[in-house]
């Protein structure tokens, strides 16, 4: 813990009740990180598996509830995604070691973790509550506590999300305020507590406007923002699969995640197979005519047409006014060249996938560096081919951080699919204006303090085999304030504590343990 | 110079010669004679400011009554938006301040409890509520703890040691009975005659230094009151708020008092008010004659408003469970302090954020405060009990606060050891 600041903070320029609960909320917050600073690693683990454990037993609930609210996506591939970002990520890092010292007898470094502290989550509303799951199952991973801020349009499934697995987690062991949501966000709200001195990192998923207000802020910031994602097919490919995946790709939650395929390139040789192919797939090519339609109605004024976000292909088709086959899954609008004045090249976060055909795989590679021209710098592209020397032209020219190959990229950059980490939360590097450039995983979450000895031989390095700073804790943190004078008999079995004039006994003390018990779980229930 | 806008003074010199010839000598002299020539300048958060500049974290916080911290700004907003509309208010006429504050005040207090009666201090209050009392019984005697303190007013003053009602020729001995705390049969003696209206105690006697009742002690008395149809008055005013990790400290201990009396920290150290909170049947007299009790300022519209946000502040579950985190760490940092001098830092008495230091000389807080006072911190000795020093963390406290305030308070501790165990070097 640092010294207390010579001043204490000044009172913000502008505020309302639900910014004050909320900054509040954070106060709390780094009380409870630095209790859970403190925890061991058998007991860090046990309160992440039942955090992730409620979590996964409730993924299709959330993933329906969501789609509900937001209107946005298909509850079957959230439900994928609900059960990969609980009990999935738990597996995935379950053995990792984030809480016990690591030492390197040879550098002669001991290094002792040091979570961030208090995270502050905006999750967005297009991938809700799984994000909401991840970044808590991360932040408990690292022993950070975490404030989930999320998007107003996902905030009643979010909120319960966050509140069951507060439950779970507590109930476990977590310190007591460890995970809590934000249920009033507005704009000068988020700003606030962005910008709170009590903030130790803030991780922040949504549009650019909010990852571009994270990183203002003040506070460190491991802000993710919009995609754009090319995906490249070469005469190389093996056609038919590239279809396949790219069609089930773009498919998957109504393309309202922004790893969501965007423009199709193809190399001008396949193009024409690999079209047949994918309208085995219930992919509609449309003509120009129907581009044409269907750019006006996604498009009307230059802006995306917030109705169409995470709606499926027919619907859109209707809306539109084009006729496709009831079963159509994706929408392929062809367009001759990725300029800024052609929105089809932009993110269009619907089942509508932009075609360009490109003469030869190297002016493909010019096409797919023109589509991240227009949004998406850092994010992720995709390309099938099975020619090594146009993947590393491609990974070398398009400029993003993650290139999934010969697979769907909204499974294979977000990991699913793909040996990447697995996360919901892609990091856009400095290309994209972003202090992360991975994809989030845990360890992004907790500082090493490193130990370090004198390299000169002489000076011997030391043997910290069984030594610890961590602990587990024994009874709810913080424990019951009772009253002093019954502390000698702290649990039910030590004996009476009545005095003389007394008529207190060991039900009295249990009574009072029960009843603390109770109130504690209460305030869970009631927590905001 | 300390230029305030509204005036200005030359030096903190000047202030102490004026209140010597103005004000209050005896009050002057005895600071400045304790070691503790202190005049607050400025103030905020937890810390407070001599005039030398000097700053002091704050655990006297007037019995609680910076609770949430100096010029909470959160208060201070409430209040300054509260002045765009209100003033004091008309204390003849209902209003809607008065009206919320009630609500808001029943919905936190234990079932028992169903209306209001403003008073402008704790004083006030307590007179309310012993006049309430003797109305609802028609008995006029009152049994108070010995060592009781509750207040200067008139009748206040008179439930309370005779520290303070002498002095003025205001004890009324035929009237008021005080019996040794935690003592149940001496309890029993008083009640048993059937003459007593109300037994009043405040749940953890704050100027007698906190001792902490007995476990089934508060408890028992309320189980005499109902035998022998007295009423018990709980006196809240430094326990209630959240101090003891929950909103009333009487709750923890399952009783449901006739009267509860709340000051001090429900003005938020901004605005003066306090209230007391009667049951039904103990308010007959508000439907009896409604002009009974009258008070320009109490439950002034602008002390309501402070009051309200308080309240609010103090009910967040985040509130509660900082109190919660605070007691623990305060509390496992002194008993580390205590381990380190178990001859002079002889016992804390505890209950959430009030505490209780106990040391091993009849007048060692005074020492204490007075070391402490030099290490940066100010905390105040019970005036009637000496060796115990009043501690009593705010509710908001950061972690870090509290590990400095510590790190203070072991020096403090450690200072006045020192002193008090040298040869001659006792300065009583």
């Amino acid at each position: 813990m640092s010294a207390a600041p010579a001043d204490p903070p000044t009172m913000p320029a502008s505020s309302t009740a639900a910014t004050w609960r909320a900054r509040q909320m954070l106060a709390r917050a780094h009380w409870a990180a630095g209790a859970f600073a403190t925890y061991d690693r058998a007991s860090v683990l046990r309160i992440a598996e039942a955090a992730a454990t409620a979590a996964h037993g409730a993924a299709r609930r959330y993933a329906e509830w969501a789609v509900q609210e937001t209107g946005f996506g298909v509850a079957e591939h959230k439900v994928i995604k609900n059960e990969a970002c609980s009990l999935g990520i738990l597996e995935r890092y379950r053995d990792e070691d984030y809480v016990s010292p690591r030492v390197d007898a040879a550098a002669k470094i001991m290094s002792l973790p040091r979570p961030a502290g208090v995270v502050l989550a905006l999750t967005p509303s297009t991938n809700p509550v799984c994000s909401v799951f991840f970044k808590v199952i991360i932040a408990l991973l690292t022993r950070n506590a975490i404030v989930v801020s999320p998007h107003p349009m996902a905030k009643d499934c979010c909120t319960d999300a966050a509140l069951l697995l507060a439950s779970a987690a507590t109930q476990a062991g977590a310190p007591d305020g460890t995970i809590q949501v934000v249920t009033e966000a507005t704009v000068p709200l988020i700003e606030a507590l962005m910008s709170d001195p009590v903030t130790d990192v803030i991780v922040a998923t949504g549009g650019t406007a909010v990852v571009a207000a994270a990183h203002r802020s003040g506070n460190p910031a491991l802000g993710v923002g919009p995609g754009n994602v090319p995906v490249l097919v070469d005469a190389s490919a093996d056609l038919p699969a590239a279809a396949r995946r790219i069609v089930d790709s773009k498919a998957f939650d109504n393309s309202v995640l922004c790893t969501n395929e965007s423009v199709l390139v193809v190399e001008e040789s396949a193009a024409d197979q690999l079209l047949r192919e994918m309208q085995r797939q219930h992919a509609a090519v449309l003509d120009v005519g129907a581009t044409g339609k269907l750019r006006a109605y996604l498009f009307p004024d230059g802006r995306l047409n917030g109705e169409a976000i995470g709606k499926g292909a027919a619907w859109i088709a209707d809306r539109a006014g084009v006729r496709v086959p009831p079963r159509a899954r994706v929408l392929v609008t062809p367009f001759d060249l990725v300029v800024p004045e052609e929105p089809l090249a932009r993110e269009k976060l619907s089942p509508v996938l932009g075609l360009v055909r490109a003469q030869t795989a190297a002016r493909g590679i010019e096409a797919a560096r023109a589509v991240v021209r227009l949004g998406g710098a850092g994010h992720s592209a995709a390309i099938h081919s099975r020619d090594p020397q146009t993947i590393m032209a491609y990974g070398g020219r398009v400029p993003v951080l993650r290139i999934a190959v010969n697979v769907g990229n909204s499974t294979g950059s977000s990991g699913l699919d793909t040996n990447l980490a697995p996360s919901m939360t892609l990091g856009t590097g400095f290309v994209g204006h972003s202090s992360i450039g991975e994809n989030l995983e845990p360890r992004h979450l907790v500082n090493w303090a490193q130990v370090a000895y004198n390299a000169d031989a002489s000076v011997p390095f030391d043997d910290f085999t069984g030594l610890a700073v961590a602990r587990r804790p024994d009874g709810p943190v913080p424990a019951y304030p009772r009253a002093s004078n019954l502390a000698a008999t702290p649990g039910p079995s030590a004996g009476p504590s009545a005095g003389p004039s007394a008529g207190a006994s060991v039900s009295d003390g249990l009574r009072e343990q029960l009843r603390a018990l109770i109130i504690e779980e209460l305030q869970q229930l009631v927590q905001g | 110079m300390h230029d305030y806008e509204v005036f200005t003074v030359g030096s903190k010199a000047e202030v102490l010669e004026q209140s010597r010839e103005y004000w209050n000598p005896g009050k002057t002299d005895f600071w400045v004679e304790s070691g503790i020539d202190l005049v607050i300048d400025r103030r905020e958060s937890y810390f407070i400011w001599d005039m030398s500049g000097i700053r002091l974290i704050d655990v006297h916080l007037n019995g609680g009554t910076y609770n949430l911290g100096h010029r909470n700004p959160e208060l201070v907003e409430a209040l300054t938006t509260g002045m765009r509309s209100f003033d004091i208010g008309n204390h003849h006429f209902p209003s809607s301040a008065r009206a919320a504050l009630a609500q808001a005040l029943i919905r936190s207090a234990p079932p028992s409890l169903a209306k209001v009666v403003y008073g402008s201090g704790g004083g006030e209050a307590i007179d309310i509520a012993l006049k309430t009392a003797r109305h609802a019984t028609k008995r006029r005697k009152i049994v108070s703890i010995v060592r009781a303190y509750h207040g200067h007013t008139g009748l206040a003053v008179a439930a309370g040691d005779d520290r303070f009602a002498k002095l003025f020729l205001a004890d009324r001995p035929d009237e008021f009975a005080a019996v040794p705390f935690n003592d149940l049969a001496a309890m029993e003696a008083a009640l048993h005659g059937g003459d007593v209206a109300a037994v009043i105690m405040e749940t953890i006697p704050a100027t007698y230094g906190f001792p902490l009742p007995e476990p089934g002690y508060l408890e028992a008395v309320k189980a005499l009151c109902e035998r022998y149809g007295s009423l018990y008055i709980a006196d809240e005013v430094q326990t209630g708020l959240m101090r003891t990790g929950e909103m009333w400290a009487i709750t923890k201990h399952g009783i449901e008092p006739d009267i509860l009396v709340t000051g001090k920290g429900l003005s938020g150290g901004m605005y003066p008010i306090a209230a007391v909170l009667v049951s039904e049947k103990c308010g007959r007299w508000l439907t009896e004659d409604g002009f009974a009790h009258m008070s320009t300022f109490g439950g002034a519209e602008l002390g309501c408003i402070a009051a309200l946000k308080t309240l609010e502040i103090c009910s967040r579950p985040a509130t509660r469970s900082m109190v919660h985190y605070i007691a623990d760490l305060i509390g496992t940092g002194l008993r580390a302090i205590q381990s380190r001098y178990p001859d002079w830092f002889t016992g804390i008495r505890q209950n959430g954020v009030v505490m209780g230091l106990e040391f091993d000389h009849p007048e060692g807080a005074k020492f204490v405060m007075r070391h402490l006072y030099q290490a940066g911190v100010w905390a105040i000795f019970s005036t009637l009990d000496p060796r115990v020093l009043q501690y009593k963390p705010g509710l908001l406290m950061t972690p870090e606060l509290c590990e400095e305030l510590l790190e203070r308070t072991e020096a403090g501790i450690a200072g006045a050891r020192a002193e008090a165990r040298r040869p001659g070097g006792s300065r009583r």
